[in-house]
């Protein structure tokens, strides 16, 4: 009885091994090499006017193109409703998929030798590691050729890795915003402030009432010390201008160089003023512990009248706030501190990065570089909360006001565009000791120490 | 890879395991003697213990290997992580702060624990008064360290509150108080959740226990004349005594891992930070393998005799 059990068990075991091998086989499928065929399905069709670069990938009906981002639901709507066009054009669909652990796991399918064909990469550092992993195609030359024609010379720099241009950049945001009480300023006759100065002296007027003027919070869990770090990049692009930023973001001169010194200094003025800040919540040791969503609700309640932070702020607003220029809170931007610079803007974005250079994925990254996209994002968002700084896009298309002047200060021709330095920072900066320094900073640290110790933890 | 070429690749695992099986039984089902027992035991521990050096001890061996080397991992720098970990004043207070964690919280919750067990058991409430303690164990550490955060949340006192504790503090006409932010008392305030969650696993297991004293020593006791605090200390305690030791022991190993409530309360800033904090921040966020490995070292050391000691008192309570 125990040996035909076991015989059987075996007969059985074998011929499932040898089924699912012969499957195993059949399921592993070709890509790659395919070559140009057939005139593009979009010939002739009105919609697909601007989009002729599309034809050069001919018919592509039924190929799929795997997309990977951190955008995850309700948000992915807009980005996949945007896509139809591209499908009526070529015939090829895009598969979305999003993932909040999006940096962790691209990184581990990269490895895994398993990456997406398209990946959103949010940071200019992430992009660099993913290139150095040689498996980051470069981007064809419709794509480069139309980010040289819709983007400014800063954000392909940003895109490009050593000189190669691999990824051009989708959305965008700004962050030089500083949100405010549109009704709370003209009932108290403020004006909104033009120049840095202006903006000092505003404050000042408003601390003179009883109202501490500023409020803030950068508390985010382990990112604690982000909103922080944003202030300083903001300022020190004010106070020492791009080419000073970019020389510090490459570390080309040192972390506690004297002028990231002073642009702390002048940050502390403001942050670090016991007349200043808390608005609504506290002393000034109240920014470290107050999350940064909270940060800028007091303006809400008449308690605080002003608080920086970025265009996305704007989802953080209870239901039913209106956030327009003659509304319960809008942004203005960021005074300049003089006008050598231009108006320098600090902000953040993604970056289409390919894998594979198969034709339908590079016309999928064509389709995402044209200005023909931009404007059927903007319209598929009627909600708004998303921009680029696609100069081809018609503000007008933007759903929300705040979108509208996101949009406007990205076009503006005066204005000079930098990265989040803390996001093209290495890790153990950008990530590590920079947003703890900063914590550590407002709760009493000084401005040398912090940045000493900053410095100190750069990677040799 | 394809869901469908992951379902072949666990079904070839299978049926690669059943033939594995098979092949062992067909191997040595025919030997009878003495020393064919030992061949078919050793081959069915064997495959066992080869995974268990392979999924256990190498990478601890690996871990204390690369606890010896720099930053990259490249360069061997003998004792140098060790010398940091036990001299830096940041890490000095990562281990202060784990060492009032590993003291407070099993103390506190095995005492609070014992006390309600003995309080409630054979009341009239026992059942409800037992849940309540015991739903704080149903909550994950992270869940639970959000909802503290809101218990603690500071406005000035001029504001309005929205964390109970500070509402509570203002109602009394007290000040409100930065419980994350004060140092050192904000890790007071930390080890409190621990404290909270973990008090219902002690009760669980030491009213189980309470309950198996046998009625005959309990009845004689009685009988002399003994009761109330006397019965708890000379009969209650020494019964239940290995189950206390479990207990303590066990919470201690947790203390030592607590990481959730340090990562979503503070993110270590505010010298709250933990060994077991510091280690993942070391390793994913600064990148400084030398130092995280050092720090795994050092918790491994400190767990070990409290797993050992743990075991054999498992077993004592087993042979009962």
């Amino acid at each position: 009885m125990r040996s035909r059990n076991t015989r059987r068990g075996l007969a059985v075991a074998a011929a499932l091994a040898t089924g699912l091998v012969l499957a195993g086989c059949a399921s592993s499928d070709s890509g790659g090499g395919d070559a140009v065929s057939g005139t593009w399905p979009g010939d002739g069709k009105a919609e697909c006017k601007g989009l002729e670069q599309l034809a050069d990938f001919g018919d592509l009906s039924g190929k799929e193109i795997s997309v990977y981002t951190s955008i995850v639901a309700p948000e992915d709507k807009p980005h996949i409703d945007s896509w139809k066009l591209f499908t009526t054009c070529t015939g090829a669909t895009p598969k979305y998929e999003g993932s909040k652990e999006f940096e962790t796991q691209l990184k581990v399918r990269v490895q895994a030798g398993n990456p997406p064909d398209i990946a959103y990469v949010p940071q200019p550092g992430l992009l660099q590691t993913l290139v150095g992993t040689g498996k980051v195609v470069e981007a064809p030359s419709q794509v480069s050729d139309n980010t040289d024609k819709w983007f400014g010379e800063d954000w392909k720099a940003y895109g490009s890795v050593d000189g190669k241009f691999y990824a051009a950049p989708l959305g965008a945001n700004v962050k030089s915003f500083v949100w405010y009480s549109p009704k709370m300023f003209s009932d108290n006759g403020w004006d909104v402030p033009k120049t840095w100065d202006d903006m000092l002296a505003l404050s000042d007027k408003i601390a003179a009432t009883g109202i501490k003027p500023w409020c803030a919070g950068i508390e985010s869990g382990e990112a604690t010390g982000w909103p922080a770090t944003d202030w300083l990049e903001d300022v020190l692009l004010r106070s020492a201008g791009p080419d000073v930023y970019d020389q510090w973001v490459s570390h080309d001169i040192p972390f506690n160089d004297p002028k990231v010194a002073d642009a702390l200094d002048e940050v502390g003025g403001i942050l670090k003023n016991d007349k200043y800040v808390n608005g609504g919540i506290g002393d000034v040791s109240s920014i470290a512990t107050t999350a940064f969503q909270d940060g800028g609700l007091p303006i809400l309640d008449g308690k605080c009248a002003m608080h920086r932070q970025a265009s996305f702020y704007a989802a953080n607003w209870p239901e039913g706030t209106d956030v327009s220029e003659n509304g319960d809170v809008f942004a203005f931007y960021l005074p300049t501190m003089s006008e050598e610079f231009g108006n320098p803007v600090l902000g953040g974005g993604e970056f289409v990065t390919a894998f594979s250079d198969r034709p339908e994925v590079q016309a999928f990254q064509t389709y995402l570089s044209t200005d023909v996209w931009a404007n059927e994002k903007a319209k598929a968002s009627p909600n708004g909360g998303w921009v680029s700084a696609n100069k081809g896009l018609d503000i007008n298309n933007l759903a929300s006001p705040i979108d509208q002047l996101s949009g406007e200060i990205l076009q503006d021709p005066n204005a000079v565009f930098r990265f989040d330095g803390s996001d093209q920072m290495p890790a153990e900066v950008g990530a590590g000791s920079f947003w703890k320094e900063m914590t550590n900073w407002i709760t009493g640290e000084s401005t040398k120490d912090a940045l000493d110790n900053i410095e100190s933890s750069w990677p040799s | 890879m394809s869901t469908g070429e992951k379902f072949a690749q666990m079904f070839i695992a299978i049926a690669l395991f059943f033939v594995v099986v098979a092949v062992i039984l067909l191997l040595t089902q025919r030997m009878r003697s003495r020393t064919g027992e030992v061949v078919q035991a050793a081959a069915f521990v064997l495959p066992a213990v080869a995974l268990i050096l392979l999924g256990l001890l190498y990478p601890a061996v690996t871990s204390i290997y690369q606890s010896l080397f720099d930053q990259t991992g490249s360069n061997f720098i003998g004792l140098d992580n060790y010398k940091t970990v036990f001299t830096d004043s940041e890490q000095l207070t990562v281990l202060r702060n784990t060492a009032a964690w590993v003291i407070l919280v099993p103390l506190f919750s095995t005492a609070i624990g014992l006390i309600y067990a003995v309080l409630v058991d054979r009341s009239r409430f026992e059942k409800f008064a037992r849940a309540l303690i015991f739903l704080p164990m149903a909550i994950s550490l992270v869940g639970a360290s959000i909802i503290w955060k809101f218990v603690y949340d500071y406005k000035d006192s001029s504001q309005t509150q929205i964390g109970i504790a500070n509402a509570v503090l203002k109602g009394l006409g007290l000040d409100t108080y930065k419980f994350i932010l004060n140092d050192p008392w904000n890790t007071l305030f930390l080890i409190i959740v621990l404290i909270w969650v973990q008090t219902g696993f002690a009760m669980t297991i030491l009213s189980a226990s309470i309950k198996a004293i046998p009625d005959d020593i309990v009845e004689a006791a009685r009988l002399d004349g003994v009761g109330g605090v006397k019965m708890f200390r000379y009969i209650t305690i020494p019964s239940i005594r290995p189950a206390l030791i479990v207990v303590l022991t066990t919470i201690c190993i947790t203390t030592l891992k607590a990481f959730d409530i340090v990562r979503t309360m503070t993110g270590g800033n505010f010298n709250t930070s933990v060994l077991s904090y510091q280690f993942y921040r070391e390793y994913f966020i600064s990148t400084n393998q030398g130092l995280a490995t050092a720090i795994a070292t050092v918790i491994f050391l400190l767990v070990m005799p409290i797993v050992v000691y743990n075991v054999r008192q498992m077993r004592k309570l087993e042979a009962r």
